[in-house]
């Protein structure tokens, strides 16, 4: 066990140094030297804990996705069997408890209605099914059932879409190096290292951005609107802001519910000031489709007024008082600059297809980081100042391979880290702190039994022999024990937790490998050189 | 040079003789431990109970407004807001718990969160937000469920892993000094209210792999005992083991402790709760060791011939030899 040939010596040394030589780089820019440019600096990258930044997780409402589906269906099968020939007639059209049902005025037409609507459905999954089931229930009554796999690709479909318009709004906000995943169902995770004020950022997340035109119904009785009560073909939709219903006399307004145009037609929007009264307005542009739409709304409505409605709410509901042909037009409601600037980003990123909540929010600032970094660098420092001292009164020479070790150790744990990418958190320093105590636990087994076999009578090189068989069974077990508990707490933690984790599990091996192998070979080496009679340890 | 030694040469103490008192006081230890949990409850912190957490500095003041910051928040009317000093004395941290009609609502601590970081700043220009923490009613819920997975499998997954190397006496023996360590810490987390996060499940992990590794450093003595002296009675037995790996017991222990407590008194402040768990645990998970693992051994029959092949070498020569000669 103490032969080391000369190519196993350079071999443990090569990779010793090699790994520790990557911790260099981060070495050099705690400590503000400047790192030659020429060579290559992996460095270990710091948590948002450490480096000052928001992590933000957005979750998006999945039953949302299924309304949304539905409302779209009914819309889809109303067109589509309107437009057919010969004009299919429906009635008692439903959307409640999930599913699409409606009647056919003839039920002759059962064969016809189901080659209308067919198309309408497509392939979802692998298993060959549809995203819709559809059933003739009674001779002439449709159920269109949304089936599960149909509604998993559809929650899908918007979370891949929502993440681009995550991406777009951010990256509007000129932020630099932001992380945006995917996480499980309907998750996304956002990370952006330091932020002046992530409450901007926020509310620019959590606004979905659906806008919408529509026309109001004067002849709605206000009694009615004001008890929430909307006449048939109408909403009742809240105004966003006190003001503007005040100046209404009433909390909401009523609206048809069809005949109104989206806003997600737009080529531009921009901030701007109304060049009335010089209050801070969105300017918007339609693309070509939306610009006509737009058109066709203002000169047929000319003289009636139409509710400007961000995500449900109405913004205003100015009168019409000439056809707007141009393509572009105002929306004009309370803003300030800066709200306006904001909503001008969301439209022109696109609305959300799904709305989005903040169900977790952890944000540190820079200052914070630093100083954690600071206190956790000095405790670092007087606690293994401290285990040296411990090792070398101890252990007297061996306590010294220890040590030496145990440098090996930091650094090789810091090189790792930095060519594998991990990042390290503020429990992860707590991770090198247990680490750094911990990692000695195999050099003391060793030379506690190098001291009990010497005692035992042997001689001194199968004394330092037997130490190193014996105790090795041990560090294997404890190792192997610690690895499960390191590995489940990766598993089931999160974010912070899991950077303790990874120190903890690079900490073992490395621990391992410089505190069995390396110190085998450094004992191996003086035993040959000096040929000690005694074992001081 | 003359080197240190913490632990005497050839030491003898009879550390099973008290074994019935220890385990009785031991097991009252854990009974009340979780009588504690059960009663005062553990001090959930956001992680667990959803709700706000927010750290702030004012920067040109001696010391943190707490009563009129207090005012203005009980003020907004979501419950009582539990502000603390946190390193210097114009540094706090204000934590509010989620209402709990409002843990359904996924966006309720985000909007509580905004309202309590925006009166802040109105009533106090001075002030720097440090950080800001914010955990929905649903996000806390499932951070409960893994933690509780987190705990069941790590401490499960290593019983088995003992099970296997060793023998099943010993994978119930450390299972159970494991839910002796686990427990205690639990009960001194109920009975000082500190804060339970996150973090300390972390530190509750590391402790199961640290208690561990001394209780797999006294079974591994045990078991090389046992194959050696086998006519030897097993209190004896288990007591000269302990007493043969006392020194290492000591010093590992000491290097651990070392290491910890500079990080207690000079570390991050937010790495507090963390830090005494382990450092705690240490204390629980060596005594443990030594009086919960070992001693159980006796109880659940370990004897001499648990390590012994069923055949002796002679025997096993002879057999592959007549399977050798059989094979054509």
């Amino acid at each position: 066990m103490l032969e080391f040939p000369t190519w196993k010596k350079l071999w443990y040394w090569g990779l010793t140094l090699a790994i520790a030589a990557a911790a260099l780089p981060s070495l050099f820019a705690v400590s503000g030297l400047p790192w030659p440019k020429l060579l290559p600096d992996p460095q270990v990258s710091l948590g948002l804990d450490l480096a000052g930044g928001s992590h933000i997780l957005l979750e998006a409402d999945q039953k949302q996705v299924g309304q949304q589906r539905l409302e779209s269906m009914e819309e889809s099968v109303r067109g589509r069997l309107k437009l057919a020939d010969p004009r299919i007639d429906i009635g008692d059209i439903s959307s409640a408890g999930g599913r699409l049902t409606f009647m056919l005025k003839d039920p002759s037409q059962v064969d016809a209605a189901r080659e209308e609507i067919l198309p309408l459905t497509s392939g979802a999954g692998l298993t060959g099914q549809r995203d819709w089931d559809i059933k003739v229930e009674d001779g002439s009554r449709f159920v269109l059932t949304p089936t599960p796999e149909g509604l998993d690709q559809a929650v899908s479909n918007a979370m891949d879409s929502a993440i681009e318009v995550v991406r777009k709004r951010i990256d509007a906000l000129g932020t630099r190096e932001p992380t945006i995943i995917r996480q499980g169902e309907n998750r996304i995770v956002v990370q952006v290292p330091g932020l002046d004020d992530p409450q901007a950022l926020k509310n620019l997340l959590g606004q979905t951005a659906k806008l919408e035109f529509k026309l109001v119904d004067d002849a709605a009785a206000p009694s009615d609107v004001a008890q929430g009560i909307a006449p048939p073909g109408d909403e009742i939709v809240p105004y966003a802001d006190q003001q503007e219903a005040k100046i209404a006399g009433a909390p909401a307004l009523a609206v048809k519910r069809l005949g109104g145009i989206k806003g997600d037609q737009l080529t531009d929007a921009k901030q701007s000031f109304d060049s009335r009264n010089n209050t801070p307005v969105v300017s918007i542009t339609f693309d070509q489709t939306g610009g006509a739409k737009f058109a066709k709304l203002t000169s047929e409505n000319v003289d009636k007024r139409f509710a400007i409605i961000l995500d449900g709410k109405v913004l205003s509901a100015p009168k019409i008082n000439e056809p707007i042909m141009g393509g572009s037009a105002q929306i004009s409601g309370s803003f300030t600059v800066q709200s306006a600037t904001q909503l001008a980003i969301a439209l022109r990123s696109g609305a959300l297809p799904v709305d989005l909540t903040v169900v977790e929010e952890r944000t540190v600032g820079p200052d914070l980081g630093a100083d954690s970094i600071r206190k956790g660098l000095i405790a670092m420092g007087v606690g293994s100042g401290l285990v040296v001292l411990l090792m070398v009164a101890v252990y007297g020479r061996f306590g010294i391979y220890a040590t030496i070790a145990l440098v090996f150790n930091v650094m090789m744990i810091l090189g790792v880290m930095a060519v594998m990418g991990t990042t390290l958190t503020l429990p992860g320093i707590a991770g090198f702190v247990l680490t750094i105590g911990a990692a000695v636990d195999a050099n003391v087994l060793i030379y506690e039994r190098m001291r009990e076999e010497r005692k035992k009578g042997r001689r001194v090189i199968a004394a330092v022999e037997n130490g190193y068989k014996e105790a090795s069974r041990a560090i294997y077990d404890a190792n192997v024990t610690n690895f499960i508990a390191g590995v489940l707490l990766f598993a089931f933690g999160s974010g912070p937790v899991r950077g303790f984790a990874v120190v903890l599990i690079i900490g073992l091996f490395t621990s391992v490998f410089t505190g069995v192998t390396l110190t085998r070979m450094w004992v191996a080496d003086w035993l040959r050189r000096a040929r000690p009679t005694e074992l001081n340890v | 040079m003359r080197l240190l030694k913490l632990v005497p040469d050839n030491t003898n103490i009879h550390f099973l003789r008290w074994r019935v008192p220890f385990y009785v006081v031991s097991m009252i230890l854990i009974a009340a431990s979780w009588g504690m949990v059960m009663t005062k409850g553990l001090n959930y912190g956001i992680d667990f109970a959803g709700g706000q957490e927010i750290d702030a500095t004012f920067t040109r003041s001696a010391e943190a407004p707490v009563a009129e910051l207090r005012d203005e928040i009980e003020k907004l009317g979501y419950g009582d807001p539990v502000i603390q000093r946190f390193g210097g004395a114009n540094v706090v941290s204000i934590r509010t718990k989620l209402p709990a009609e409002a843990e359904a609502n996924a966006g309720a601590a985000e909007a509580i969160s905004k309202k309590i970081v925006a009166t802040i700043r109105a009533g106090h220009p001075d002030v720097r937000i440090d950080s800001i923490s914010t955990v929905s009613g649903k996000v806390s819920g499932e951070f409960r469920n893994m933690a509780i997975y987190a705990l069941g499998a790590a401490m499960l997954a290593v019983a088995i892993y003992i099970w296997v190397r060793f023998e099943w006496q010993f994978g119930a023996g450390a299972l159970f000094a494991l839910f002796h360590d686990v427990s205690l810490t639990l009960g001194m987390f109920a009975l000082f209210q500190m804060e339970f996060s996150l973090q300390i499940i972390a530190a509750l992990l590391a402790l199961i792999g640290y208690s561990l590794n001394d209780t797999i450093v006294v079974y591994d003595r045990i078991r090389e005992d046992l194959k050696k002296f086998r006519r030897m009675p097993l209190p004896e037995l288990l007591d000269m083991s302990v007493n043969e790996t006392l020194a290492r017991t000591v010093m590992t222990s000491a290097s651990l402790l070392l290491a910890l407590v500079p990080l207690l008194f000079f570390g991050p402040e937010s790495l507090f709760g963390m830090t005494a768990a382990i450092t705690l645990g240490i204390f629980v998970g060596t005594y443990s060791s030594i009086y919960m693992a070992a001693p159980i051994l006796i109880w659940l029959g370990v004897s001499g011939d648990s390590f012994v092949p069923t055949e002796t070498a002679v025997e096993r020569q002879e057999r592959m030899a007549r399977e050798r000669s059989a094979k054509p």
